[in-house]
């Protein structure tokens, strides 16, 4: 039992610690990386089927009483986090291997992404705020360093910009920790569940503020997300895959967590949240318009799409939980298997810029088919996963009778097909081109990577099979949040 | 509440944001570490008054609360950590363009060359 709760976090870190040891040898280094992901996936499979049955698992850590001794709390958003984390984790380091480039030439880039790992387990599992702060800090700190990976000038440039705006956000981040504790003398999660609720109003809605500015930094939400299509594009692409599904999704998750847990309902910042979510969708899909390279078209569609989370948490209803929920499982996936195309289109063509690309369909077929594939799902049209999450989100926004945001989701659903046609008008069809220079180190294994993506995207398509189980899967986990006591008790009575 | 540690607090972060703020990456760390300690500080605040003894040892009367202290000394050594590493990447960024200016992003060139295309008769 506590070793399901603790294992996300260890495996990776030992395995980390392992890869470091065996600097000198890649193929041990690989077999390393492998096996503790492989471990951290089957781990969370297992916690969100026992959590999924028996209830919320707490553990705490060398047996000290809930406030005062660290704890770890696997509910079911936390483990449906972690199982979609690790198994995206595990496909983006086979694509990795395959690809050479970063992960060949770097001694560090198995130990980092190991850390990587156990970072992001940290942050689904941690109950307590300040560790939730450290759990970010060990996922950043390995995220700067996959980030400046080879230290190209324009990855230099970028990555001061991402470091920077991280530690300010993180700067925030311990400013809020400093003002939830001298308001209320804890930092546990489901502690401050009471304890805020006793808070005086303005007092209460000051703190929500500054976690939303501050987890809304991590996520890029409008208007703090003006450097992730900045700095995410220039990294090597296997990185860009895991930045661009999962850790802007952990600040979501945060996000998700803090509103959800710490604050009374009907005290929540609803109103706020729509209003930022529909102006995140929209400008972010305006953004992606007015782009010419695959990367950085997908960097802006990741802000457009944080805005569909933020508008289901908007909601603060079941419905509305579920459908983010959903929603997050269908972006991991996706977002992280169009990334890896964007990444084969590039070694393919030396270049992911829509000016210079063309004919790809008739060379490539299998991979305009992998493209095709997420892209349809990214916009929402059935049967793909994309369609479910936004049906479910759509419905959640019209039981609300939210209408302005519902039309903002419409409208940013039809301007992501055009964004996505573009791309497939100007890469796919057309004369084949020659390949202007390949970006791919030697020795690059291209059916690796195209495994790895095929393999995502057969996870996308089975979300879409399986969306039924998935939605009732999504809406125990929202009752759960919207409830708040199964969490407090499982956390605070032994 | 100690108005001495708050203003000092304020001062560091005010004196830190300002840094932030400039092209120079090097004041930019500098910043970033004033900003750090000054959130510090307010996170010492935050275990209310000062003067009492450390938690140790003592009699049994009132104690200084050790949690806020803790959770201290672990941002410091994050700060440290991080700022180690700004600095071996500002390092670089010296090597690579052979200056320590935060050059403007793509987006931002983008545009300028545009708009310095669209008015020729100014340029020449």
């Amino acid at each position: 039992m506590t070793g399901l709760v603790v294992g996300p976090i260890l495996v990776p870190l030992l395995g980390a610690a392992l890869a470091m040891a065996l600097g000198r040898s890649r193929p041990a280094q690989r077999v390393v990386s492998l096996v503790a992901l492989a471990t951290s996936v089957v781990l969370s499979a297992l916690l969100l089927v026992r959590v999924d049955d028996g209830g919320i698992v707490a553990v705490r850590a060398g047996g000290w009483p809930a406030p005062i001794g660290i704890t770890l709390v696997a509910d079911r958003l936390a483990a449906i986090m972690l199982v979609l984390a690790t198994t995206m984790l595990l496909a983006v380091v086979v694509y990795a291997i395959g690809q050479g480039g970063a992960e060949r030439d770097h001694v560090g880039f198995h130990t980092v992404y190991l850390i990587l790992a156990a970072g992001v387990a940290g942050a689904f599992l941690t109950g307590d705020l300040f560790n939730l702060f450290v759990a970010f800090e060990v996922m950043l700190m390995a995220s700067y360093v996959l980030l400046t990976l080879g230290g190209r000038p324009d990855q230099v440039r970028s990555g001061m910009t991402y470091v920077v705006i991280s530690l300010l956000a993180s700067a925030l981040f311990l400013v809020a920790l400093a003002f939830v504790y001298a308001a209320t003398g804890t930092l546990s999660l489901a502690d401050l569940s009471t304890k805020v609720a006793e808070l005086p109003a303005g007092v209460r809605s000051g703190l929500a503020l500054l976690l939303i500015v501050v987890f809304g930094i991590k996520s890029a939400i409008f208007p703090l997300f003006f450097w992730l299509p900045d700095s995410y594009p220039t990294a090597p692409s296997p990185v860009t895959a895991v930045f661009a599904g999962l850790l802007t999704k952990v600040g979501v998750y945060a996000l998700i967590r803090t509103q959800t847990l710490l604050f009374p309902a009907d005290t929540q910042p609803g109103a706020l949240l729509l209003a930022v979510a529909s102006l995140t969708m929209v400008v972010g899909v305006l953004g992606a318009i007015s782009q010419h390279d695959v990367k950085r078209i997908l960097s802006f569609h990741i802000v457009s799409q944080i805005g569909y989370m933020v508008m289901g948490l908007g909601l603060f209803t079941v419905a509305g939980l579920a459908g983010a929920v959903l929603y997050i499982v269908h972006h991991i996936v996706v977002k992280t298997s169009l990334f890896l195309v964007a990444g084969l289109i590039e070694a393919r063509s030396g270049t992911a810029e829509l000016d210079r690309l063309s004919g790809l369909a008739r060379v490539e077929p299998l991979l305009a088919a992998l493209f095709l594939l997420p892209a349809l799902s990214l916009a929402g049209i059935p049967p793909f996963s994309g369609f479910v999450a936004k049906l479910a989100l759509l419905d959640a926004g019209v039981g609300a009778e939210a209408w302005a945001v519902v039309a903002a989701s419409l409208a940013v659903s039809l301007l992501t097909l055009y964004s996505m046609t573009k791309i497939w008008a100007n890469a796919f069809w057309g004369p084949p081109r020659e390949p202007e220079s390949s970006v791919v180190a030697v020795g690059a294994d291209r059916r690796l990577m195209a495994g790895a993506t095929a393999g995502l995207v057969a996870l996308s398509l089975g979300i879409a099979v399986a969306s039924g189980p998935l939605y009732d899967l999504a809406e125990r986990a929202a009752t759960d949040l919207v409830d708040r006591r199964p969490y407090i008790e499982a956390v605070l009575e032994p | 509440m100690n108005l001495l540690l708050v203003v000092t607090a304020a001062f560091l972060c005010a004196c830190g944001t300002y840094l932030v703020l400039s092209r120079h990456l090097s004041r930019v760390i500098i910043g970033i570490g004033l900003l750090g300690h000054g959130v510090n500080v307010l996170l010492v605040l935050s275990g209310g008054d000062g003067g009492r003894p450390a938690f140790v040892g003592g009699d049994g009367g009132p104690v200084a609360d050790p949690l806020p202290q803790a959770l201290v000394l672990t941002a410091i050594v994050i700060t440290f950590g991080v700022i180690a590493f700004l600095l071996a990447l500002a390092y670089r960024s010296w090597r690579v363009t052979g200056n320590d200016e935060v050059e403007d992003d793509v987006e931002d060139r983008r545009i300028a060359r545009e708009a310095h295309q669209g008015e020729p008769e100014a340029s020449t």
